[in-house]
C-alpha cells in the first residue's frame, strides 16, 4: 500500500480525534443540546447527564472519583488552576512554590507571575536524563512551601519523572503536590492514589478527544484540596470553575478516555516497539546522533534525537512531507533554541539539531520506515554541506574554537 | 515557516557546495557565525592574482533553510566579480533576491560578513606573501 503524504509523527502537539470520538459527540450538537446547568426540562437533564458520564470515564481513567474532576478549556487553564488557586486558598499557610525548569510555559509563566505577586518559586534544575534529583526537591521544601508542581512526562523529551517518589515526599512534608498529566494520561498506566497526587491537569486533545475542553483532578479526600477559583461567575465545577460547561467536548474527553482505557495497553506495546524500531534504524544508518533525555524512563511513543552538526530547521525543510518538531527556533536575532534541552546540558549545538518525534494511534511500520529512510538521506546531504561536521571530521574540537558570535 | 521559490531552489539544489584548499595563497576563507547561534558559514574565494577576479567560490553552511539559499547565492554572484565588487555586495541585496522575511535577515546579514571575512582573509595572505617574496629577493 502507498503511503499517504505528508506523515504526521507529532502527536505530543495534538492527537487527531478517534473516529469513534466523533461519533459519540455528534448528537450533542444538534439533538441533546441542552445546557447542563438548566435543572427544568429534559434537554438540561440529558446533557447533565451525559457531562456526568464523561466525568466519570475520565475518572476511571486515572483511578479517581467523578466528583473530582474539574472541567476547564485545556490544559493551560488546568494548570493556571492549580497554581493560582493554590496559591490563593493557602496564602496563610505559605507562599513557597517548588517546580523545575524543564516544566511547560503554562506552568513557568504562572510561576513568573505569582512571583511578581510576592511568592517564591524554586526552579529545580533537571540531571542530564532530564529527571529532577529528588535530593535537591527535599533540599528545596521549606515550612512556607505550600506546592509541588512537577510534569508527569515532557512535552519536548518525554522523560517520565519520578512522580511516585514526589507524591511521596510531598505527602510526608504535608505539601500538596500538582502534576501536569496531559502526555502521560491515556499513553501509560497513571493513577492519582497509587502515584499520591493531588491535583492532575488533562487535555482532551492529547489523547485522541477534541480541543477546548480539559480537566484538573482535584484530590477530595486526604487530603481535601480546596482552590481559589480564576474564572468568577455561576459557580459551575464546585464553585471552581464557572462557566457553561462544554457538552460536546466533555462527552467526547469522556470517549477519549474511555477508548485510551480499553487500548492502553496493545497501543503502548505497539507504539514503544515502532518508536525502537524508528530508533534503530536511525543509529545503524548515521553516527553521532543523540537521544535526548532518559531512554528508560520515556513515553513509549516519545523519541527526541540530536542529529549533530545539521540545523533543525533545515532538516525539517528536507523532510517537509513528515510533520514532526524541532528544538531549534532559527526565527529571530537570539535565536534561542529550546530550554528544555539547554536544561539537559546537551549544549545549544546539539539543541538546534534536534526533532521530537510522537507516534501514534495511526503510525504504521511503513511510515516509520520512510522517516527513518528519509532523515538518513537529508541528515546525510546536509552533513555534506555542514562546515561544522568537516571541521569535526578533521579532528577539530568545536567546544574549544573560538566563534564570531557578534551581532548574530 | 513559508519559504520563497528561490530559498527552496538554494536549499535543493545549493551552488558551489565544497571546499577550496585553504593554504592557498589565492585562496581566502571566511568562517563566521556560531553552532550555539544556529547559523556557521564558511565561504572561500579563490582569486586569479593576474586579473584580480574571483574564479571560484565555494560555501558550506551550518544553518536553517534561508541560511543556505544566502550562502549559495554569495557564491553565486561573487564569481567574476573583482574583490573591490565583492566588497560592494550588501546583505539587502540578498534579502531582495531571496524574499527573505524579517525573521531571516540575519542570514544575510552573516552573508554579508562572511564574503567580508573570506576577502579579508585573501588580503592578509596577500599582504603577508609579497612582504615574504620581497624578503626573499636578493639584496645586491
Amino acid at each position: 500500500m502507498a503511503i499517504k503524504l505528508p506523515i504526521y509523527m507529532d502527536y505530543h502537539a495534538t492527537t487527531p480525534v478517534d473516529p469513534r470520538v466523533v461519533e459519540a459527540m455528534l448528537p450533542y450538537f444538534t439533538q441533546h443540546f441542552g445546557n447542563a446547568a438548566s435543572r427544568n426540562h429534559p434537554f438540561g437533564w440529558e446533557a447533565e447527564e451525559a457531562v456526568e458520564k464523561g466525568r466519570k470515564q475520565i475518572a476511571d481513567l486515572i483511578g479517581a472519583n467523578a466528583k473530582e474532576i474539574v472541567f476547564t478549556s485545556g490544559a493551560t487553564e488546568s494548570d493556571n488552576l492549580a497554581i493560582k488557586g493554590v496559591a490563593e486558598m493557602y496564602r496563610e499557610k505559605g507562599n513557597h512554590i517548588i517546580t523545575c525548569v524543564t516544566e511547560h510555559k503554562a506552568i513557568i509563566d504562572t510561576c513568573k507571575r505569582l512571583e511578581k505577586e510576592g511568592y517564591r518559586v524554586t526552579y529545580l534544575p533537571v540531571q542530564k536524563d532530564g529527571r529532577i534529583s529528588l535530593d535537591a526537591l527535599k533540599a528545596a521544601v521549606t515550612d512556607k512551601t505550600i506546592l509541588i508542581t512537577i510534569m508527569a512526562a515532557n512535552n519536548e523529551i518525554g522523560v517520565i519523572q519520578p512522580i511516585a517518589e514526589i507524591g511521596a515526599i510531598a505527602k510526608d512534608k504535608g505539601i500538596l503536590f500538582h502534576t501536569d498529566a496531559v502526555q502521560i494520561v491515556g499513553k501509560v498506566p497513571f493513577n492519582v492514589n497509587d502515584l499520591k497526587v493531588d491535583m492532575a491537569s488533562l487535555s482532551a486533545h492529547k489523547m485522541y478527544g477534541p480541543k477546548g475542553v480539559g480537566a484538573l483532578y482535584v484530590r477530595r479526600r486526604n487530603p481535601r484540596v480546596l482552590l481559589a477559583p480564576i474564572i468568577d461567575g455561576g459557580g459551575h465545577e464546585r464553585g471552581m470553575r464557572s462557566g457553561t460547561l462544554n457538552v460536546t467536548g466533555i462527552v467526547g474527553f469522556g470517549k477519549a478516555a474511555e477508548l485510551c482505557k480499553q487500548e492502553l495497553a496493545t497501543d503502548a506495546e505497539r507504539l514503544r516497539r515502532l518508536r525502537d524500531r524508528l530508533n534503530d534504524k536511525l543509529h545503524e544508518n548515521l553516527d553521532e546522533i543523540y537521544i535526548n533525555g532518559s531512554m528508560e524512563h520515556r513515553l513509549p511513543h516519545s523519541l527526541n534525537i540530536s542529529f549533530a552538526y545539521v540545523e533543525g530547521e533545515s532538516l525539517l525543510m528536507g523532510i517537509n512531507d513528515v510533520a514532526v518538531s524541532s528544538g531549534s527556533a532559527c526565527t529571530s536575532a537570539s535565536l534561542e533554541p529550546s530550554y528544555v534541552l539547554k536544561a539537559l546540558g546537551a549544549g545549544d549545538d546539539l539543541a538546534h539539531s534536534s526533532i521530537r518525534f510522537g507516534l501514534g494511534r495511526w503510525t504504521t511500520e511503513e511510515e516509520v520506515d520512510y522517516v527513518a529512510d528519509k532523515l538518513t538521506s537529508v541528515v546525510t546531504r546536509l552533513r555534506d554541506m555542514s562546515p561544522l561536521y568537516e571541521l569535526a571530521k578533521e579532528g577539530v574540537d568545536l567546544s574549544t574554537m573560538q566563534w564570531q558570535t557578534e551581532g548574530h | 515557516m513559508a519559504y520563497s521559490n528561490k530559498v527552496i531552489d538554494h536549499y535543493e539544489n545549493p551552488r558551489n557546495v565544497g571546499s577550496l584548499p585553504k593554504d592557498d595563497v589565492n585562496v581566502g576563507t571566511g568562517l563566521v557565525g556560531a553552532p550555539e547561534c544556529g547559523d556557521v558559514m564558511k565561504l572561500q574565494v579563490k582569486v586569479n592574482p593576474a586579473t584580480g577576479v574571483i574564479d571560484d567560490a565555494k560555501f558550506k553552511t551550518f544553518g536553517c533553510g534561508s541560511a543556505i539559499a544566502s550562502s549559495s547565492l554569495a557564491t553565486e554572484w561573487l564569481k567574476g566579480k573583482t574583490v573591490d565588487e565583492a566588497m560592494a555586495i550588501k546583505n539587502t541585496d540578498i534579502v531582495n533576491e531571496l524574499s527573505l522575511p524579517p525573521v531571516k535577515i540575519h542570514c544575510s546579514v552573516l552573508a554579508e560578513d562572511a564574503i567580508k571575512a573570506a576577502i579579508a582573509d585573501y588580503k592578509k595572505k596577500q599582504g603577508v606573501e609579497r612582504s615574504a617574496e620581497k624578503a626573499a629577493q636578493p639584496t645586491a
